[in-house]
């Protein structure tokens, strides 16, 4: 909402700089972004008046013109068109500051000789003067305008651009924010005197007014005026307008317009010739009616819509547009005049479905108050008479079902204390209160019942009294204090505790956290790892968001590709984050995973030589080393075997060099190497990428954090080392099971693994070292001996095991 | 016999001075002092002689021999002293070569903010919530006052979620953390005191300051007797710790439809204190969150007395946080996820 400081002027007196003002405006809740001067460089311009106009001794087409400037004469070389003895110009001496009509650059004007004549300074257009793109000839000024007087202060402005919550639509109105500045100055709002002649005959024998649907037309109020010459509005009008960024049209447009920057109120005015009957019905639209909006746009309207109608059919789209066919045009000479309060839902609805918003419609859906159609049309009528002639007719048509009385609340002392923590006297509150228009009769020594006017609407209970008391303060002058009193009891979130732990042991273990989004395209999720149905989002802002993902993996997988673009070194990335599955009936599943991937080499390019490739191992060495801190014992086994998982994520993983993460028979998770199809599907730069994912609901149910300390044992360990010969089929950890199921064994480390010619051929060698330790005495060779071949003993029945010769 | 040892001195001194290492002296030593050495074969030459002359010779050869081991036993002291040195140099490097590389993993900067700030509020009481991202339009906007065809509702594009036919409630992806606010009252009773991190969602063309996905962390305090001072200490006390004691902290009054009355907080920009830049939109202050008391008609939609209980909000953009702190001027990069924007902090 721009409001024109000199329009505003008409209703408070602005006793603070305009600065101040306006940052007083912005700490009450309406937020000044900014304020436009007008005319702030138009020095040394004034006003002339062209008093002679000569033919220039050397050129055809320029003049020599005489301008008046009051106290002096100046005379000028100009070759405009519209020069004219008795015009009022906009008169620049040498040294003002003008805009080049040609570049659009700011210059500075110099005395200047054209064609041998001395010209003492310009004669400006409009274009010149930065006020408009307009160039066709000089400004021409209303004939009023006072001769010699700086331009500046006659044209000059200053507009302040206001941010209006959608709670207050009395403050998109002059006279609103005249009550704000009241409060906060402590002056007194002068409203406009409306007075004018009803000459016209009995308004009820020319028109009528009928509401079909009061729930959704509060009230509506007609006046008419009939003989009116229909013209350009007065500069002085057409110069407000323009300061509050609206087109001036014709005087009857301009007065509605004028008249509800003034209060507030939109106000719609038909050609009453087109009115058919003279009849106005408000009413729902019926299914399929038609109607051309004032933008030319044909509309199918529905019964939804809240339509204007005559005797006949739909005339305008109420509160939001007037139709084309009852439009105010330059030979109309008879007005009906609108001033209506509509539902607010129902004006929001039908301005969204037809994608129309208007200045009224944005005041209509914030709902202003019925109380204000009076007063508004009276005022426009008014305007109509003064400034279009014609007569009104007598009275004014109000059909007025929605009347309430005026709301009234009981405010007391004790209640602004126990929300704003600050003791305020009763006469302060009373004193704000009836600044700001509201009607205050003490009831009692800390109480006092408060009548709300009309146009706040927005003021509705006692904490809503409270926060103009404190927002008139201003909340620099509540107190600062700390929140005091009993803490609730806190409750841990399991879930959370256990991401977090994670998400800093991932940071430990070197990798990367990336946030990636939740909505993802069908393309992407469908790429990999999709395991069921997706939620989908009903109006997209694009393709490429469109579905809520179901897995992590296939974002992790496209910010891998893109930096592999750039990164010489291994990439270890990971997210947790949540995926989303439909629910039945409820809102939907949202887990909470851990996914991670690396690729490339483990070490960067370095002097101190290569490390190979990411792969497989390093990914279950992550989880490992994750299981390990959180005391998980996890099982590892393929997924191609007996999977649980859906076949999109089988076919994501190499089939051979994968595994499902398995605690206590529950699977929490996958882990292993992307099928090589993926490196094409994801523009992956290297063939290898090894990945984990773990749901951490799943994973919670298995750890344990409750440990128990056992001593280090005092007895020295001694460890001893197996060659194995086994069938290349049996999985290291059959192996590791029966060796560790030993009492006196406490660690086994597998540090080499052999299949070729040395050995037969479906077999494979392994190196193990096996540590044994007493708590209570130190073993003997003969002890150490006895449990190795217990050992082996084992491992040849159940595995088929031998020493290797 | 006694010139033959002065002999031999001369010569074992001469020899021992000539040894360059350890094992040269080690040789030396048995030559001279060993036990078939020359030193030996002169003493073993004594049991020929009379008495007095092997008294003569024993007291020498034994002073001799004494001599050398002390000459043997500071040579081998220098030695030592020589190849360690010679070691030392050796083994030098060129320190000016990088080290081993050590993989350094890091939170993505808006973990860091979110971890930051809740840790701030975890210190003064406020317990660390989290809620659904997908959720009824009940919790997302009716129960927050704003009912259907409201036109607070532009202040929140939303994404809608495409639900079966027969579905009577709205589905949306929330638009706040304010959801959560409903969800903790309806779960337990005052005093309340949480704060809710979040990914939040707006139906909005993203460009440099506008992301359709971004973080909240939302604030909620219920009791009897907490004021709007409250507020203003609470919040004051968090923007103190998080921008540094030395920030100006403003209070202004400003509209959401859950509270009343309503705040927006800001603090004077560290770039120009106050003067106005390209950082501040040329006001001095830069919005930091929006609060305000609890309103009255969500109090009584979750059976709180508003007459008992009063209570304060607020709502805070993370992005915003590390983009002022790092200058960060598109809010796109945090989840772009590029390796070489997310390296830097
Ligand atoms: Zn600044």
């Amino acid at each position: 909402m721009k409001v024109s400081s000199n329009w505003l002027r008409e209703y408070i007196d602005i006793t603070l700089p305009l600065k101040d003002l306006a940052h007083r405006l912005t700490m009450s809740g309406t937020e000044v972004d900014s304020i436009e001067v007008i005319g702030e460089a138009w020095k040394g311009i004034s006003i002339g008046e062209i008093v002679a106009v000569e033919p220039h001794p050397n050129a055809d087409r320029l003049k020599l013109v005489t301008i008046d400037l009051g106290k002096e004469q100046a005379t000028v070389v100009c070759g405009a068109p519209n020069v004219r003895i008795g015009e009022k110009v906009p008169f620049a001496r040498v040294g003002s500051q003008l805009v080049d009509s040609r570049t659009g650059q700011t210059f500075e004007l110099r005395p200047a000789t054209i064609r041998d004549v001395a010209s003492d300074g310009m004669a400006c257009s409009e274009k010149e003067l930065g006020i408009s793109e307009s160039h066709e000839g000089l400004m021409i000024l209303p004939p009023a305008a006072p001769v010699g007087v700086p331009l500046a202060d006659y044209l000059g402005d200053a507009v302040l651009d206001l941010e209006v919550t959608p709670n207050r639509p009395d403050c998109l109105s002059h006279i609103g924010i005249a009550w704000e500045v009241a409060a906060l100055t402590k002056r007194h709002v002068r409203l406009p005197a409306v007075q004018y002649p009803e000459e016209g005959p009995d308004i009820n024998s020319l028109i009528s007014v009928e509401i079909e649907d009061p729930a959704l037309c509060r009230r509506y109020c007609a006046s008419f005026i009939e003989g009116i010459q229909v013209g350009p509005s007065p500069a002085w009008m057409q110069q407000r307008l323009a300061a509050c960024g609206m087109r001036p049209i014709n005087n009857i447009v301009d007065i509605t317009n004028y008249v509800m920057l003034e209060y507030g109120q939109p106000l719609h005015a038909f050609d009453f010739p087109q009115v058919g009957d003279g009849k106005i019905v408000v009413r729902r639209a019926a299914h399929g009616e038609k109607l051309t909006t004032l933008d030319g746009v044909d509309r199918t309207l529905a019964p939804d819509m809240l339509a204007i109608a005559d005797s006949r059919i739909p005339i305008a789209l109420a509160g939001v547009m007037g139709g084309a066919d009852t439009e105010i045009i330059d030979i109309s000479r008879t007005v009906l005049l609108e001033s209506a309060n509509f539902q607010p839902a129902s004006i929001r609805r039908t301005s969204t479905i037809l994608k129309l918003r208007s200045e009224a419609s944005v005041r209509f859906e914030r709902g202003i108050s019925p109380d204000l159609a009076l007063p508004a049309i009276r005022r426009a009528t008014q305007l109509i008479v003064e400034l279009a002639g014609g007569k009104a007719a007598r009275g004014i048509v109000d059909v007025y079902p929605g009347q309430s009385e005026p709301c009234t609340i009981l405010l007391t002392c004790s209640a602004v204390r126990g929300l704003l923590g600050i003791d305020m006297k009763m006469e302060q509150m009373v004193d704000i209160l009836t600044s700001l228009g509201f009607g205050c009769e003490v009831t009692g020594v800390a109480e006092v019942k408060v009548t709300v006017p009309y146009w706040r609407m927005d003021v509705r209970q006692r904490v809503d009294l409270i926060e103009e008391l404190a927002r008139t303060v201003g909340y620099d002058f509540i107190p600062t204090t700390m929140l005091s009193g009993r803490l609730p009891g806190q409750v841990l979130n399991p879930v959370v505790n256990l991401r977090e732990r994670l998400r800093d042991m991932m940071v430990g273990c070197g990798f990367q956290e990336i946030i990636s989004y939740s909505l993802i395209s069908k393309d992407r999720l469908n790429k990999a790892f999709n395991e069921r149905g997706a939620l989908r989002v009903a109006n997209p802002l694009s393709a490429e968001q469109e579905y809520l993902r179901t897995s992590l993996f296939p974002s992790l997988l496209y910010h891998l590709a893109s930096n592999q673009r750039h990164e010489e070194a291994g990439i270890r990335l990971f997210e947790l984050g949540r995926i989303y599955m439909e629910g039945d009936g409820d809102l939907p599943e949202e887990r909470e995973m851990l996914n991670a991937v690396l690729s490339g080499s483990r070490s960067p390019l370095s002097w101190l030589g290569e490390k190979g490739e990411f792969d497989f191992f390093d990914a279950k060495g992550v989880v490992d080393t994750l299981f390990e801190r959180l005391g998980v014992a996890a099982q590892f086994r393929p997924v191609a075997h007996e999977s649980l998982h859906p076949s999109s994520v089988r076919d994501s993983l190499h089939p051979g060099r994968s595994a499902e993460i398995v605690i206590e028979g529950t699977v929490v998770g996958i882990l292993g190497e992307t099928h090589p199809r993926l490196c094409e599907v994801f523009d992956l730069a290297r063939q290898t990428v090894a990945l984990f994912e773990i749901d951490i609901e799943k994973l919670l149910r298995h750890v344990r954090d409750g440990r128990t300390y056992r001593p280090v044992s005092r007895f020295p360990a001694s460890s001893r080392d197996l060659a194995l010969v086994l069938s290349r089929t049996v999985p290291v950890s059959q192996v590791k099971d029966i060796i560790m199921s030993f009492q006196l064994v406490t660690d086994t480390v597998v540090f080499d693994i052999y299949v070729g010619e040395q050995i037969a051929s479906g077999k494979k060698s392994l190196a193990i070292r096996v540590t044994y330790q007493s708590p209570t005495h130190t073993l003997t060779d003969a002890e150490v001996e006895e449990v190795e071949k217990a050992v082996l003993a084992r491992l040849s029945e159940e595995l088929g095991a031998t020493l290797r010769s | 016999m006694l010139e033959e040892l002065q002999e031999l001195k001369a010569d074992a001194t001469s020899a021992l001075e000539k040894t360059t290492n350890l094992r040269e002296l080690d040789e030396w030593r048995v030559q001279y002092l060993g036990r078939k050495g020359h030193l030996t074969s002169i003493l073993r030459r004594l049991g020929s002689m009379s008495f007095e002359e092997r008294r003569a010779v024993g007291a020498a050869a034994n002073e001799v021999k004494f001599e050398l081991e002390e000459a043997l036993r500071a040579r081998e002291g220098s030695l030592k002293e020589r190849e360690l040195a010679e070691s030392l140099e050796r083994t030098s490097i060129d320190v000016t070569l990088p080290g081993y590389p050590v993989a350094l993993g890091r939170l993505h900067p808006v973990t860091r903010a979110i971890k930051e700030i809740c840790e701030i509020f975890a210190s003064m009481g406020f317990q660390v919530v989290e809620g659904p991202e997908v959720e009824w339009d009940y919790y997302n906007f009716e129960a927050l006052n704003i009912p259907q065809d409201h036109p607070a509702r532009d202040m929140w594009d939303t994404f809608w979620i495409d639900t079966p036919e027969d579905e009577h409630q709205l589905m949306l992806l929330r638009t706040h953390t304010s959801p959560m606010q409903i969800r903790l009252m309806e779960q337990t009773r005052p005093p309340v005191r949480a704060v809710v991190p979040g990914k939040v969602y707006r139906y909005e063309a993203t460009d440099a300051t506008h992301e359709s996905m971004f973080h909240q962390i939302e604030g909620l305090a219920v009791d009897q007797g907490i004021t709007l001072g409250d507020l203003k200490g609470t919040l004051f006390e968090f923007a103190r710790r998080l921008f540094g004691s030395d920030r100006k902290v403003r209070f202004r009054c400003d509209y959401f439809p859950f509270v009343e009355p309503g705040v927006e907080m800001a603090i004077d920009c560290w770039i120009c204190r106050g003067a106005g830049c390209r950082l501040c939109g040329h006001s001095g202050w830069i919005e930091i969150l929006g609060a305000g008391m609890v309103h009255p008609e969500v109090l009584r939609r979750v059976n709180y007395d508003p007459d008992i209980y009063t209570g304060f909000a607020f709502g805070l953009g993370v992005e915003r946080i590390p983009m002022l702190r790092y200058g960060i001027d598109d809010i796109r990069l945090f989840f772009g996820n590029d390796l070489r924007f997310l390296r830097q902090f």
